[in-house]
């Protein structure tokens, strides 16, 4: 897929694939040798029917094919760009056996740009309204999948959103180089044209409690409020001016547009000339160490104390972070941050690391090598080590189970909780995972309470 | 959007609002806030809420125009619209029957301040409040903290009004003339703050402070209003904004607040350049 040039895009917010012309998704979609039990489809969380999008596409069929993504995921823009394809329909590619798998993603992406572009996207059909209503909250993937299934029920849906705007994660957390903010929007569009209502600056469990959404005339009620609690290192020096947790910079960045400051009024950490660290090794980490790139930092580099193959980032943005000048050390951790006197982060403490048996992950567990520490200089520092899970509907919630980590628990199969009539899915229920297994969670809960609310028990 | 129904300065700069959100007015109690987005390109920020009109579904917000979005903020009037308004956020202030307390208010902190005395002295306590200022001018909310204590001290830096001194010394004077004091809470500049807690800790009388770090979300979410409190990193969002004064390390609050200093220069430089171009 074109992409924009490495230089170029370290300095702008554009988005680094342009996206599949019509021909070269026309020649890729030819790639595809129609299999006649498609292995592919197993892969996908939503079950997209791939194989007759891919034979519309290559009809030249482009409107249609988005059509066909739709009955399955109604996010497919989203998804083709941010969907860890890699590792869930591309790997099963029968192609992909001998050759470069079929790019399912980039397919999917051209067929919903298609639409959006040139045809209007098409609103799906309504079934019958069942009186019903179902309180969704959080807008993120998960709320927003469920919410699209559950007015395509025929149920009532209102949308409640902690933050001034829609979409969660895929407006906060992922930046515009890699989701554009106006292709979330143009999907929440078709939401609201379905008839979802949202409500945004609503937060769950303090603006109205979840037994109060009951009261209020909810016969069910879905939690998807996502991973929000960010995790630091709980090393010395944390909070000094510049140690950031990535939830913070990612935010200030994409949702608040601090990278258009003053034009916007939220300023974040300016980091023309300087050098900054992020450390984690997953998407979120590659996202922060690559917005500081295009903010001006003169040396960004992500440290991890796994080593490469360890790292839980996709390859795709790994290796657009390398093309754009990132630096990657790999076995060191952070021991402390240093600062000067005025409370300004100055120096961070490193400790090599080396691989010793597998953990629980199955990974190589990390083991520090005495003696080993050295200093480096850094004027920014993001840590991207994962989130917990945010405590606010805990708190304010009875008769919801948790388990020790504070996620939600609930029924596999119906993603129905302890608690009469609620639901949950997504990071809350499941810890950081990714936007795909977040939707497929939100359309397995819509199923589950268009079941509880026809056929109540 | 939310509509303002009122606007009045009480001092120069610091202005009280009533403004529509009928759910937060029915929701709040003493001691929680809002997160406040004046305008579609705004930043996020956080404001006490100073009280409520539940019929009416107002509440009430009293703003000091120190930075550029709480500045522009105070350029608006009845009638004019805020973007967005989020809450009730932060855990409500614990109200208990303590017996004597002390309310000390320091400038726009008497603001926050004045509805956790008024929910003190409905839980019965003896209720004495000292409102602070730099000069006479910043002594606010005189008549409605009267109210709500049964004695009311005023001091101001100058002299010009009341009691010549800090409200530390007046609160020392109380301290040393009052048979017992149960509970105090100091909420004001954190030069304030922290000369009240060092002060009543000499005295081990407990102390409670309100926190004002900068904020993103306000629902815990991104950890940029982060404090140490007794040597752990809190969350004073969701774990706050009250404190044991006396736990609280104020260096680190101070320093994190001057996070963005040279940029609220700026942001606040091209306003006030906007603003004069619109006024030729």
């Amino acid at each position: 897929m074109p992409e924009q040039d490495p230089v170029e895009r370290s300095r702008n917010f554009f988005e680094v694939n342009l996206g599949f012309t019509e021909e070269l998704a026309k020649q890729e979609a030819l790639r595809c040798i129609q299999c006649p039990k498609p292995s592919c489809i197993e892969g996908c969380p939503v079950n997209i029917k791939i194989k007759e999008f891919i034979a519309l596409i290559a009809e030249e069929k482009f409107s249609e094919a988005a059509a066909k993504i739709k009955e399955d995921n109604i996010l497919p823009a989203i998804c083709g760009r941010v969907c860890p394809q890699e590792e869930q329909c591309e790997i099963k590619c029968t192609v992909g056996k001998k050759n470069e798998p079929v790019a399912i993603g980039r397919l999917e992406r051209f067929a919903a740009d298609y639409e959006r572009i040139h045809s209007g996207i098409k609103i799906p059909e309504i079934k019958k309204k069942t009186g019903k209503k179902v309180a969704v909250v959080g807008s993120g993937p998960a709320g927003l999948s469920c919410a699209g299934d559950l007015i395509r029920m025929g149920h009532e849906v209102t949308v409640f959103e902690a933050l001034h705007d829609l979409g969660g994660v895929l407006i906060y957390g992922i930046p515009e180089f890699r989701l554009p903010k106006e292709i979330v929007k143009a999907e929440v569009e078709v939401l609201k044209k379905l008839g979802v209502e949202f409500k945004t600056n609503f937060i769950v469990g303090l603006t109205d409690t979840i037994d109060e959404l009951f009261q209020n005339g909810f016969d069910a009620v879905f939690i998807a409020v996502g991973a929000g609690l960010p995790h630091f290192l709980n090393i010395e020096g944390e909070n000094l001016i510049g140690v950031y947790s990535s939830n913070e910079f990612l935010t200030r960045v994409n949702l608040m547009k601090a990278y258009r400051f003053p034009e916007y009024d939220t300023p974040v950490f300016n980091c023309a000339g300087k050098s900054i660290a992020v450390f984690g090794g997953g998407n979120t980490a590659m996202d922060a160490v690559r917005t500081a790139k295009r903010l001006g930092a003169e040396n960004a580099c992500i440290i991890y104390r796994r080593s490469e193959i360890e790292m839980p980032a996709r390859k795709e943005e790994v290796h657009h972070a390398k093309e754009e000048g990132i630096e990657f050390i790999m076995l060191a951790n952070p021991v402390k941050f240093i600062g000067d006197e005025k409370g300004w982060l100055k120096k961070a403490v490193l400790q090599k690391m080396e691989l010793g048996e597998p953990d629980a992950s199955g990974r190589r567990r990390p083991v520090p090598v005495a003696g080993s520490e050295y200093l480096i200089n850094i004027d920014m520092a993001v840590v991207a080590v994962g989130n917990g899970s945010n405590p606010i509907i805990q708190k304010t919630t009875a008769g919801l189970n948790f388990n020790k980590w504070g996620n939600i628990e609930v029924n596999e199969t119906t993603m129905a909780t302890s608690k009469k009539g609620v639901f949950a899915g997504g990071d809350i229920v499941t810890g950081g995972a990714t936007v795909i297994l977040a939707m497929g969670a939100g359309r397995k809960a819509a199923a589950a309470i268009n079941e509880y609310l026809t056929n109540p028990a | 959007m939310h509509k303002i129904v009122a606007a009045e300065f009480l001092a120069p700069d610091i202005k009280r609002f009533e403004i529509e959100a009928p759910k937060i007015a029915q929701k709040r109690k003493a001691g929680q806030f809002v997160i406040i987005r004046v305008s579609p390109n705004g930043e996020r920020i956080p404001l006490t809420i100073a009280g409520s009109d539940v019929l009416i579904g107002t509440i009430t917000i009293i703003v000091q125009g120190i930075g550029k979005t709480t500045k522009e903020m105070n350029l608006l009037n009845a009638g004019d619209c805020i973007q967005d308004i989020a809450g009730p956020l932060g855990k409500p202030s614990h109200i208990q029957k303590y017996g004597t307390v002390v309310i000390v208010g320091g400038g726009v902190g008497t603001a926050i301040a004045y509805p956790v005395a008024d929910a003190l002295k409905k839980a019965g306590n003896n209720t004495i409040a000292i409102i602070g200022g730099r000069t006479k001018e910043f002594v606010i909310l005189e008549d409605e903290m009267k109210k709500v204590s049964d004695v009311v001290f005023f001091t101001t830096d100058d002299g010009t009004y009341g009691y010549h001194g800090f409200v530390t010394d007046k609160l020392k004077e109380i301290i040393l003339t009052e048979k017992k004091i149960d509970f105090i809470l100091a909420i004001g500049p954190i030069p304030m703050m922290k000369a009240v807690a060092n002060l009543t800790r000499e005295y081990g009388i407990k102390t409670v402070v309100s926190l004002n770090p900068i904020m993103v979300d306000g629902t815990g979410m991104c950890g940029g209003c982060r404090a140490e409190v007794g040597g752990k990193t809190v969350f004073v969002c969701v774990d706050g904004p009250e404190f044991d004064a006396h736990d609280v390390n104020f260096e680190i609050l101070e320093r994190r607040n001057r996070s963005y200093l040279a940029d609220e220069e700026e942001a606040l430089k091209n306003h006030l350049c906007r603003l004069n171009l619109n006024a030729t």
